[in-house]
């Protein structure tokens, strides 16, 4: 059984911080939209299927359109041809939006040490969980998901107009 | 009106006939980065035109920085939903570079290796025809199936996906009797699964009228534009390495080549469904003649190229002096040029190998399927509508990877 | 039966000296010839009632720095499908002015392996319907798979080259 959150409850109430609240919902009911390019994407549809399953975690509904999803998978090579649009897809999205890099090249460029590769994507957009391997197991994909999930529920719901937030992707040049 | 709203359309395209859609590089999950800038007239598509190179890792020039051994990783990432069949092919082509000799026994357990891989390259592409047509079911129910063969990747070199399976001259461990029982049990429980994914699409009213007609291609054209694999044996013409140029001990196995005849989706579905068939009985083929060969040999006898054990090199002075040069590139390595092609799911995977005699190749050019058949897309699909273009793009099975490269 | 020996024959009666420096490395059959004859050869090649070879399996091109005059050298591999023969055919050319006769009329399948041909060597296929980069991005000004480039990206900051043993 799970743990009820921490408030303070009554007969046909129960109060609680709002940041909590609003964690808990998003937490357990994250979209995320798969950005799948290369191996580390044939390991997610081994995550999605019926052995690992992800749609366990709350997150049943892919979303391929930007506009719709809160969290973005970058699994695999991201090339220089591919960044911008990389790019495009995070500034598309709606705050408040998370990033997870999955697999050695979306960390850190990968085995593929070469003219042609971004040595990670965190040279383009913020990241907020990496998993490493190459590819990953589904069962790293799906403990950085539940990571993504501790990072979602401990958020405050004034980080995203913070001063910090602001200078983050101001640094990477996003408005 | 174009001023004052803040589009920025092209040039006279208020008074085209025609839209230009952009099936983007970012696809719904499953097909890899490739974009198609399609012109169409309402739901018919004029014209198309790819563009590639959105995964471009510069394989070819990352290989001539890395040693032999050291280039089967890279091999991996080019089909990677059957990367076993490129890492066999890698090996073998050093190996004929060596003019190295290999016995029965490794031979048949990497057609075992090929032919397990060639199963799941093929359940990922059928079944993700039918997601396409929009039945999710048989992807689901396929893809228990692919992780009863990552186990026995697993089992025999560690890893799932891109497994670095096997060593120039053979195998890095023999395979142990889970192994051989993960192998009989995924052979005892598939054909049942199997028949039951045939029953949901063969003989489906909706998916039949889906695919059939849709896609097709002439067996000229096909030839012209250099297809090879199920591709190319559904319009009709039954090219395949395995018998053509036959390796790695196939010459000794009775299987049949199946082909297709308008060269349609369904037929490429069918193509594939029929290989799937036909491995099940190599695999079987290849366990029975394995029963009767020595069952400690592994690898071929390779000092140059095979690392010894390790027990040894910590032991023996010979074996450290092996391990030494052959990790550090000391070892000799015969110059010349060779091409040497296996039959990987798509068709003909070749490896061109220039040696100068050094460490690293001179050259090494992948001849990669899905790049030479992906040229042919804008053809096929001229004329039909969105939605069978993109059934027809899921058919061909194109990896990103491959294609790029 | 195809053997080398028919096509070698063949090749030399019809082309004398054109064609030359017959090899047979690994078992099959290398030649090569000057570069404005490659589609004359081609040609007889394919359409030729005996030799037949009608498939283009693979086009690249090879970078030879030290050979001065001939440094890029373009490698066509055709097939016979019937009798599942092979063969290889090579043209050298200059790197100051690396034009080469465009396959794309004889092969479709050449179409894009020119294109990677070019974007990586520079290799000028003269008559190319599009031949524009395929695989690296389009501002890119240099040819990098040529011998004179180093794989690793430059202006990396985070992997430092003496960790890595460069």
């Amino acid at each position: 059984m799970v743990e009820p959150p921490q408030g303070f409850g009554g007969d046909g109430f129960f109060t609680m911080k709002l940041s909590e609240a609003v964690g808990l919902a998003r937490s357990n009911s994250l979209w995320p939209l798969p950005f799948a390019t290369s191996c580390c994407g044939i390991e997610f549809m081994a995550t999605m299927a019926a052995h690992y399953d992800l749609a366990r975690f709350g997150a049943e509904r892919l979303s391929f359109s930007p506009r719709q999803c809160d969290l973005i998978m970058v699994m695999g090579t991201i090339a220089k041809k591919m960044a911008p649009i990389l790019k495009q897809v995070y500034l598309q999205m709606a705050e408040p939006r998370w990033v997870m890099a999955v697999g050695a090249c979306a960390c850190s460029g990968g085995i593929f040490d070469s003219y042609s590769v971004l040595q990670g994507i965190d040279q383009v957009i913020p990241v907020d969980v990496y998993v490493p391997g190459c590819p990953p197991r589904p069962e790293g994909i799906i403990d950085g998901f539940m990571r993504i999930q501790d990072l979602v529920k401990a958020e405050s719901i004034r980080r995203r107009e913070s001063d910090e937030y602001k200078a983050l992707l101001n640094s990477y040049g996003i408005q | 009106m174009s001023q004052k709203q803040n589009i920025q359309l092209p040039e006279g395209s208020l008074g085209k006939q025609t839209t230009t859609l952009n099936l983007g590089p970012t696809h719904p999950a499953t097909h890899g980065v490739f974009q198609n800038i399609l012109e169409m007239d309402g739901e018919r598509i004029i014209d198309a035109v790819p563009t590639v190179g959105f995964i471009h890792r510069a394989f070819e020039k990352l290989a001539e920085h890395k040693p032999y051994y050291q280039i089967t990783p890279l091999t991996d990432r080019l089909n990677y939903c059957s990367s076993p069949i490129n890492n066999m092919g890698w090996h073998m082509t050093v190996e004929k570079l060596i003019h190295a000799e290999l016995p029965k026994r490794v031979e048949y357990l990497r057609v075992i290796i090929m032919e397990l891989a060639r199963i799941a390259d093929h359940l990922v592409c059928n079944s993700v025809i039918g997601v396409d047509t929009g039945a999710f079911t048989g992807f689901i129910y396929v893809f228990e199936f692919r992780e009863k063969i990552y186990e026995v990747f697993e089992e025999v070199c560690g890893s799932r996906l891109t497994t670095n399976i096997g060593r120039i001259g053979g195998f890095e461990r023999n395979f142990s009797d889970l192994a051989f029982q993960k192998l009989q049990h995924f052979m005892d429980t598939f054909p049942k699964a199997m028949r039951e994914f045939e029953t949901l699409f063969n003989r489906n009213r909706i998916f039949m009228e889906r695919t059939m007609g849709v896609g097709g291609i002439a067996a000229e054209r096909a030839l012209n534009y250099g297809f090879t694999g199920p591709n190319l044996r559904a319009t009709g013409i039954d090219y395949d390495i395995r018998t053509a140029h036959p390796y790695s001990g196939y010459q000794d196995f009775d299987f049949a080549v199946p082909v297709g005849t308008t060269g349609d989706v369904y037929d490429r579905y069918l193509v594939r469904n029929a290989e799937i068939w036909e491995s099940m009985s190599i695999i079987k083929q290849a366990l029975e003649k394995i029963k009767d060969l020595d069952p400690t040999v592994f690898h071929a006898d390779l000092p140059n190229f095979y690392l010894p054990d390790k027990a040894d090199v910590y032991t023996k002075m010979e074996a450290l002096i092996y391990h030494f040069k052959i990790v550090m590139g000391e070892t000799e390595i015969p110059a010349g040029e060779l091409y040497h092609a296996v039959e990987g799911g798509n068709g003909e995977l070749g490896f061109y190998l220039i040696s100068d005699g050094g460490r690293t190749p001179y050259r090494l050019h992948f001849r990669r399927p899905c790049f030479i058949y992906y040229q042919a897309y804008p053809e096929i699909i001229r004329g039909s509508m969105l939605s069978d273009a993109v059934v027809t793009m899921s058919s061909l099975n194109l990896i990103a990877g491959e294609i790029d490269g | 039966m195809l053997t080398n020996e028919i096509i070698k024959q063949r090749l030399t009666d019809k082309f004398g000296e054109q064609v030359r420096h017959f090899e047979e490395p690994y078992g099959m059959l290398t030649f090569e010839t000057d570069r404005d004859n490659n589609l004359k050869v081609m040609t007889f090649l394919k359409e030729d009632e005996e030799l037949g070879f009608t498939y283009l399996n693979d086009l690249t091109a090879v970078h030879y720095p030290d050979n001065t005059g001939q440094e890029l050298a373009v490698v066509y591999m055709l097939q016979n499908i019937r009798t599942s023969t092979r063969v290889r055919l090579k043209v050298f050319t200059d790197i100051t002015q690396p034009d080469v006769f465009t396959a794309s009329g004889l092969f479709a399948t050449s179409n894009w392996l020119e294109r990677e041909a070019y974007d990586f060597y520079g290799v000028n296929f003269v008559g190319h319907p599009n031949l524009i980069r395929i695989m690296n991005v389009d501002e890119m000004d240099y040819f990098p798979q040529r011998k004179e480039y180093p794989v690793e990206e430059q202006t990396r900051i985070d992997k430092d080259d003496a960790m890595f043993g460069r």
